[in-house]
């Protein structure tokens, strides 16, 4: 019998050399797929069983997470400032996150491979590993006067702070707004209705319009404009003269650009910086028409615009910017002046104004000062990089010269600090017929060592004109100016 | 020509020590797990795992006295191998117990019970039955008393149907038990001593056909009366674990006794009609097959009875577990349903990772080549094919649990040997480990010397 005793032993053998081959192939090859399955509730409780690090802006604590001792949802995710901050610090729901919760979610839970060393000490520690705190480069003062002001206009828009030096964005809003908070509880259906809920709300407070929205910059994105001119001539100054017709014929269409209501800008032929002062659109729809599709193209680029090649993280993705696609003379004469398909974010606005105080270099902007592990070791520093350099330190001293006449002479008049000099620029961007246009404004401050840049929209904030606007959004700039430079 | 020198035939030594050092292991490896439970829930050393730690120590150290003096020539492996088993499944349930994510079921102290009996039993065994083959006079008794046990859950109020399946019978004042535990080892001394009586008609009456000895038309009723039965235990117990576990066992033993292929060719011709029959009749056979191939499907996944939730909360743990696993305490086994019985082999993979399983049927297949290795010594065919039985009975009821719960085959309810808690499955499986003893020192105890010097010759006896 023991031949055949041996084979049954083989046959044994055989059974147990498939057992481990398929357990290894389940543990090690299927495992990933298995593990991502969305009904595996281990991923749910995982989320919770990590203490994430904290987020943090100046002395203020964004984001924590507090141990509610339940062994299912240990650490839940608390949010002290709410709404304010929200666009910032986004949410940590069961299935989703946003903004920094997101863009540095590897950080935060402690997973990133930055942290391995950290994880290996706290292994041999006997310590449990936390998350790393991020903190960031936002100004409370900032972001607090900036929600304050905007929130008190009552209607929607966003606004974006910059420190033109760095690109450290000081203050990031967008309104209406939601409470992280209630996206945070370890319950998947409350949490899940509660997004529904303001998933559908029509006024979208789930859309962080400062980053995630466009719209078209309307005069604001004269500066550009004008940027592209004052580097084609190194002759030209605000003092230079330009034709300023009532109405600017567009080739090749029954159209043609007329100045805001159809009237006179000027007597026919003005300054530069007149031009500016009062935003007057034929001078500008007539350079851009002279400078060429391309050139403008260049230009908008070496600010950050349209460079969808390699986009805008902040850490968090930005929508791209872009003056629109190239088509006739008079579309070309329309995007000069920042309509037509001319899209912009605000946080590229802020950008432009940034660059320009900036003598012309463009700082990367970004959201992160400094990442370190729950023992406070830096794992990220703050490390400024330069996007492109706009436009010669000339032509900016040119153009800021005249953006300060547009507070101090124009039509910016509300955005005056006593004290500091204030460039600034108001735009109105047409919308859709029969809506109330937006109001829109950049500024930097104080024009001779610029401390802060900043780009603001109100949606349907203008009565019309560049005046009406610049009365509701300049002084939102205004008050977030003066929170950053203490005034 | 130069007489051949004298040498002593090898013997088998007895590694007494051998044995009392790695049982110390076994019972170590056992406390580190319970330690290792209580760090991973709450940081702290668990009280109870001195009682645990020192409770099993005390059993398995009596164990050994018993073996030591009633078998001391028995295999030195076997019983530090099933501490190390047993004490694994005793820290998993306590673990699922107190843990956090734990389920409703688990209860270690009645499973530190359960081992105490089942220690006990294995003591008994040993001590009561001195010669083995004592059991070769009790074929047809076991034979009936198997075919009783089997078919007791059927007897009314003495039978009781749990989670669709009755394969439980309730005794006032005991609990319920599993009768098919224990019918397994009735059947297989049933299998030994009739195949050992007939195994020569079996195995050379017949005709040749193409390359093919096939027995005789009339030498298959074993085999179909088998095959009824397990049938019988599938359709109307809805057993069907059981139903292959004993099937497939008769034929491997037909086939160790016989040495014909042709058995287990016929065997597996029959289990393939009977499979294709059993799912085109019942629901939950063809559901069975439906959740092996898709386990992943929504439709299936949603389905109240039958579907693939048990087996995906399984896989998933698993998964989880990946190659190091979770440690222990630290995961969620509670999640899998059955966690602490059927898929305790899944809530393992979940907290010792890969590593862990693999060291598991690691010892799970020594402990069948331990009790393969006992058939091989062993001196008489009875011997041989009641060890050879037992031992493949362990190896075949793991692989089709471990097999269904790691999705390798389709999944039919059986217990993890020594692992799963219930009381039934762990005596009838101390009972098992007590034959194998038994036999194995029987096989290594030196043949009695013989009176005379008888010179040069030597006998041996395989």
């Amino acid at each position: 019998m023991n031949s055949t005793l041996k084979r049954a032993a083989l046959a044994c053998m055989v059974m147990f050399g498939l057992l481990m081959l398929n357990v290894n192939y389940l543990q090690a090859v299927r495992a990933s797929d298995l593990k991502e399955d969305a009904r595996n509730r281990r991923n749910f409780f995982a989320r919770y069983e990590v203490e994430r690090g904290l987020i943090t802006a100046g002395n203020k604590v964004l984001a924590e997470s507090k141990d509610t001792g339940d062994p299912e949802a240990r650490f839940k995710r608390v949010y002290p400032e709410g709404e304010v901050y929200a666009p910032v610090t986004g949410f940590f729901a069961p299935e989703n996150t946003s903004d920094i919760e997101r863009a540095r979610n590897d950080l935060l839970d402690g997973s990133s491979s930055d942290l391995v060393i950290r994880r290996g000490i706290d292994l041999f520690t006997g310590k449990t590993t936390r998350g790393a705190n991020v903190e960031l480069t936002i100004n409370p003062k900032a972001q607090e006067a900036a929600y304050k002001a905007l929130g008190a206009s009552g209607k929607k828009g966003a606004l974006v702070a910059i420190d033109p030096r760095t690109g450290a964005i000081l203050a990031m809003v967008s309104i209406p707004t939601y409470d992280p908070n209630l996206l945070a509880p370890a319950d998947k259906a409350a949490v899940n209705a509660a997004y529904a809920k303001l998933e559908k709300d029509k006024d979208q407070p789930l859309v962080n319009r400062a980053i995630a929205r466009t719209y078209p910059p309307g005069s604001t994105f004269k500066v550009v404009t004008m940027a592209a001119y004052l580097e084609s001539d190194s002759s030209l100054g605000p003092q230079s003269q330009v034709d300023a017709p009532q109405v600017l014929d567009l080739p090749n269409t029954t159209a043609d650009l007329p100045n805001y209501g159809g009237a006179a800008c000027g007597a026919g032929r003005v300054t530069l910086s007149f031009s500016l002062e009062r935003s007057c659109n034929t001078p500008f729809g007539k350079i851009g028409m002279d400078l060429g599709y391309e050139t403008m193209k260049d230009q908008a680029a070496k600010f950050g615009i349209g460079t969808d090649l390699d986009p805008l993280a902040i850490p968090m993705p930005v929508s791209p910017s872009s003056i629109g696609p190239e088509e006739d003379k008079a579309a070309l004469a329309q995007a000069s002046i920042g309509q037509r398909s001319n899209q912009m974010t605000p946080l590229q606005m802020a950008m432009v104004a940034a660059g320009i105080a900036n003598d012309g270099v463009v700082m990367k902007p970004y959201l992160v000062k400094r990442v370190t592990d729950s023992e406070g070791t830096e794992i990220e520093g703050e490390d400024p990089e330069e996007l492109d350099t706009a436009m010669s330190e000339e032509s900016a001293a040119k153009l800021k010269e005249m953006m300060v006449n547009v507070v101090n002479l124009g039509t910016a008049g509300a955005a005056k600090i006593p004290g500091v000099t204030v460039g600034g620029k108001t735009g109105t961007a047409e919308t859709a017929e029969g809506r109330a246009p937006h109001a829109w404004f950049i500024s930097f401050a104080p024009a001779e060592d610029p401390k802060i840049a900043v780009a603001l929209i109100v949606e349907s904030g203008s009565a019309g004109n560049d005046a009406s606007g610049g009365q509701t959004a300049a002084p939102i700039a205004k008050s977030v100016m003066e929170a950053v430079l203490g005034k | 020509m130069s007489a051949p020198g004298v040498e002593p035939v090898p013997l088998p030594a007895k590694r007494r020590m051998a044995q009392l050092v790695m049982l110390g292991f076994a019972v170590l490896i056992v406390m580190g797990a319970y330690a290792a439970v209580g760090l991973g829930i709450d940081q702290k050393i668990p009280s109870g795992m001195l009682t645990y730690g020192l409770g099993l120590g005390g059993f398995v150290l009596a164990a050994y006295l018993v073996l030591a003096r009633f078998a001391p020539w028995a295999d030195p492996l076997i019983l530090p191998l099933v501490t190390l088993i047993n004490g694994l499944g005793l820290v998993m349930i306590y673990r699922l117990e107190v843990g956090a994510g734990g389920k409703g079921g688990a209860s270690a102290t009645s499973q530190l019970l359960w081992t105490a009996v089942g220690v006990v039993v294995f003591a008994v065994t040993l001590i009561v039955l001195r010669d083995h083959r004592s059991l070769q006079r009790l074929t047809y008794t076991a034979g009936a008393a198997g075919l009783l046990l089997l078919i007791s859950p059927l007897i009314p109020f003495l039978g009781q149907e749990i989670n669709g399946a009755r394969i439980w019978i309730g005794i006032p004042g005991v609990g319920q038990l599993q009768p098919a535990e224990l019918a397994k080892l009735a059947l297989i001394v049933f299998f030994a001593g009739y195949l050992v009586a007939k195994r020569d008609v079996l195995a050379l009456a017949g005709r040749r056909l193409l390359f093919i000895d096939l027995p005789r038309a009339r030498d298959l009723g074993p085999i179909l009366i088998t095959w009824g039965l397990s049938l019988g235990v599938l359709i109307l117990q809805k057993d069907l674990g059981s139903s292959l576990l004993i099937f497939g066992t008769f034929i491997a033993m037909l086939y160790i006794a016989t040495q014909r292929t042709s058995w287990v060719l016929i065997g597996i011709l029959l289990f393939v009609g009977g499979a294709v029959l059993a799912a085109s009749i019942f629901d939950h056979v063809a559901a069975r097959v439906d959740v092996f191939l898709n386990p992943e499907d929504p439709k299936l996944f949603e389905r109240e009875l039958g579907g693939s939730a048990q087996l995906l909360e399984g896989l998933f743990g698993m998964s989880q577990g990946g190659i190091l696993g979770t440690g222990l305490g630290q995961g969620y086994p509670g999640l899998i349903p059955l966690s602490f019985s059927d898929f305790i082999f899944a809530a393992i993979g979940e907290e010792l990772g890969l590593t862990g399983l693999m060291a598991l049927l690691m010892i799970y297949a020594l402990l069948v080549e331990r009790g393969l290795r006992t058939a091989l010594a062993a001196r008489d065919p009875f011997s041989k094919l009641l060890a050879g039985g037992l031992s493949f009975i362990l190896a075949w009821q793991v692989f089709i649990i471990v097999g269904g719960v790691t999705n390798l085959i389709p999944l039919t309810g059986l217990v993890t040997p020594f692992m799963s808690q219930g009381g039934s499955a762990l005596l009838a499986n101390w009972i098992l480990i007590a034959l194998l003893v038994r036999m194995s020192d029987a096989a290594r105890k030196p043949p009695p010397q013989a009176i005379q010097d008888e010179g040069l010759t030597q006998v041996f006896q395989r």
